[in-house]
């Protein structure tokens, strides 16, 4: 680096051999002199630069291992903690307070899952059809709705718990049940449901629409025959999303739906043969799901290796149904690019 | 809409009760007596957003540039999606971690009398539980700058390190600030996992360790047994909830229109 900087020096030596020869040579030395020093410093700032770079590189890999190893560590501690507790007991068909059977609150949560779904999948995709099909692009209305949609995701499930407890609970007097927390949930998992099935009818070719209006098929037709088959798949991955919100769900659970650990009797046995065998009560009886449950059980704390089960149960289950969904919409996103 | 309607038509009332300007600056939640101010609920919330944001915000981003620009194809695949899952784990999955792990943790580290349900902990299952949201989001905001800023950097002579930190990152600041302020809604907004570790006494903490309520834990907490007035303070609390969650929406939108533009 050194004999680079001074190698210009040189030059103007040999040159300037006139009468000002020896103004130029003490300048030039001057001049070298300043480059040595600007030579000296350039290494040291490379050498600077190149430590940066290693510690920055050291950061980015240490934090992308931490992030690895930190939710690494929280699915095998609950697994591995978990699983050897699950027994035949925890899947008793009845609660006792000696046995903590996670039974009731499984069927609990598939009886509220499908409820729920009943309400939501319906009304939700009602809607985005509303916004994607009937109003011209670009209107002030839908703009309004989505962004309220887009609001309604970002509150709280408290929230939309004290929601429930209010409107259903104490408003409409269903009281803690299966009923006010399915609607609770319903409204919750509403906006899920209408953005994906609003985005998977978006990515409908406008081809299918017109092709479809060119055989003479009107408008509902479309709809209904051509427009929501090929979007099927897009918005069974957001129902399956929701499923997977409901599942793991407890804030808004707790004071809609209740917490009693009893599967709804909706078959009255002992009035075999009369008209009275349907139990249509059974809607509007207390309910504890999943989450509530292991949140209770958290809480109570004394059954732990039973609640490290459940959440292990709790945990693979809503694993399992993300897994599916973002599979389903793998798939979707493959058939696209073909 | 309906859901807005109905909060603020019961919550106002009780509001103006108590007034809104002492219910949200009094120090004392001592329903027994007729005293509603929620600061403490206020103040734990937003100690433990911030906490939150200092545990889960750094390593976030550090790992979406990471995914972004250092990994290979392959580690992208199998770590991205494995994320994305865990961004499905119920909340009181968290919660119970955080209690049989970080609970004794710091009740054994810092002071036995306290028990370890501190803001501390509730801060550290926070930051984790808002890691995939911000990783995700900011990954995004990242493989959205154009290409030939990396190309540019590097023909100039700057390193691949300095490249991405100087050059992309700076780039993708706005998606990555919208990354943040997606994880500050879930931080505030989240209830079960906090209040199993958190302590819940209604009082301005004073120290990481000691501990708190937040908002949400507020309500549900109290919201089994409230009534009249008391019920109406609980609602109240969920609006002061909603108005910040609102803020963040607002601010999210800003920041991405920031980044369209």
């Amino acid at each position: 680096m050194t004999s680079r900087t001074q190698s210009p020096a040189d030059h103007t030596d040999h040159v300037d051999k006139t009468a000002s020869a020896q103004l130029q040579a003490a300048r030039s030395t001057e001049r070298a002199g300043e480059m040595q020093k600007a030579g000296e410093r350039l290494p040291s700032a490379r050498n600077a630069a190149k430590v940066t770079a290693v510690i920055l590189r050291g950061l980015v890999y240490a934090a992308a291992a931490s992030t690895a190893a930190a939710l690494l560590f929280i699915v095998t501690y609950i697994l591995v903690k978990g699983i050897p507790n699950i027994t035949p007991d925890l899947f008793a068909w009845n609660y006792s307070s000696t046995n903590v059977s996670l039974m009731p609150a499984l069927v609990n949560t598939v009886l509220m899952v499908g409820l729920s779904l009943l309400l939501a999948v319906p009304l939700g995709i009602g809607a985005a059809i509303y916004l994607v099909e009937y109003t011209g692009r670009g209107n002030k209305l839908v703009a309004f709705i989505r962004l309220a949609a887009e609001t309604l995701t970002g509150i709280p499930s408290i929230v939309y718990g004290l929601f429930g407890l209010l409107f259903f609970v104490v408003a409409l007097g269903w009281g803690f049940s299966l009923m006010s927390g399915a609607f609770t949930l319903a409204i919750m998992i509403l906006p899920i449901i209408m953005r994906t099935t609003e985005e998977a009818l978006q990515a409908v070719p406008d081809s299918y629409r017109e092709g479809s209006y060119g055989l003479g098929a009107g408008r509902l037709r479309t709809v209904f025959k051509i427009l929501l088959p090929s979007a099927a798949p897009g918005i069974l991955a957001g129902v399956i999303l929701s499923i997977g919100r409901i599942v793991g769900e407890s804030a808004a659970l707790i004071y809609t739906a209740g917490t009693v650990t009893k599967v709804p009797q909706f078959l009255d046995l002992s009035a075999a043969g009369t008209s009275q065998v349907l139990n249509p009560d059974a809607f509007f009886r207390s309910t504890r799901t999943l989450s509530v449950h292991m949140y209770v059980l958290a809480s109570e704390g004394l059954h732990i290796d039973k609640t490290y089960a459940t959440a292990a149960v709790l945990m693979v289950l809503v694993l399992a149904i993300n897994l599916f969904a973002s599979c389903l919409a793998k798939r979707i996103t493959q058939g696209q690019e073909k | 809409m309906l859901i807005c309607a109905f909060l603020l038509i019961n919550g106002i009332p009780a509001l103006a009760e108590i007034g809104p300007l002492n219910f949200i600056s009094a120090k004392n939640w001592r329903p027994s007596n007729d005293e509603f101010g929620i600061l403490p609920m206020i103040l734990a919330s937003l100690y433990v957003t911030a906490g939150a944001i200092a545990v889960g915000v750094p390593p976030g981003i550090l790992t979406a540039i990471f995914l972004s620009r250092f990994a290979s194809q392959r580690i992208v695949r199998i770590f991205l999606p494995a994320i994305e899952l865990l961004a499905g784990i119920p909340s009181v999955v968290y919660g119970f971690f955080g209690l049989v792990i970080i609970v004794p943790i710091i009740r054994e580290n810092f002071s036995a009398s306290r028990g370890g349900f501190s803001i501390l902990a509730a801060s550290i299952i926070l930051g984790v539980m808002i890691l995939p949201t911000i990783i995700t989001v900011s990954k995004a905001a990242l493989d959205a700058v154009p290409e030939h800023y990396y190309e540019g950097s590097l023909a100039l002579g700057a390193s691949h390190e300095r490249s991405v930190f100087r050059v992309m990152t700076p780039a993708a600041s706005s998606g990555i600030m919208a990354s943040i302020v997606l994880g500050v809604g879930r931080a505030i907004g989240e209830t079960m996992a906090v209040v199993m570790i958190i302590g819940n006494q209604a009082r301005i903490p004073k120290s990481l360790i000691d501990g708190a309520r937040t908002m949400t834990g507020n309500i549900v907490l109290e919201m089994g047994y409230a009534a009249d007035l008391h019920r109406g303070a609980l609602i109240a609390t969920a609006v002061v909830l909603f108005v910040f969650i609102l803020i963040i929406n607002i601010v999210f939108n800003l920041l991405k229109r920031g980044s369209r533009a």
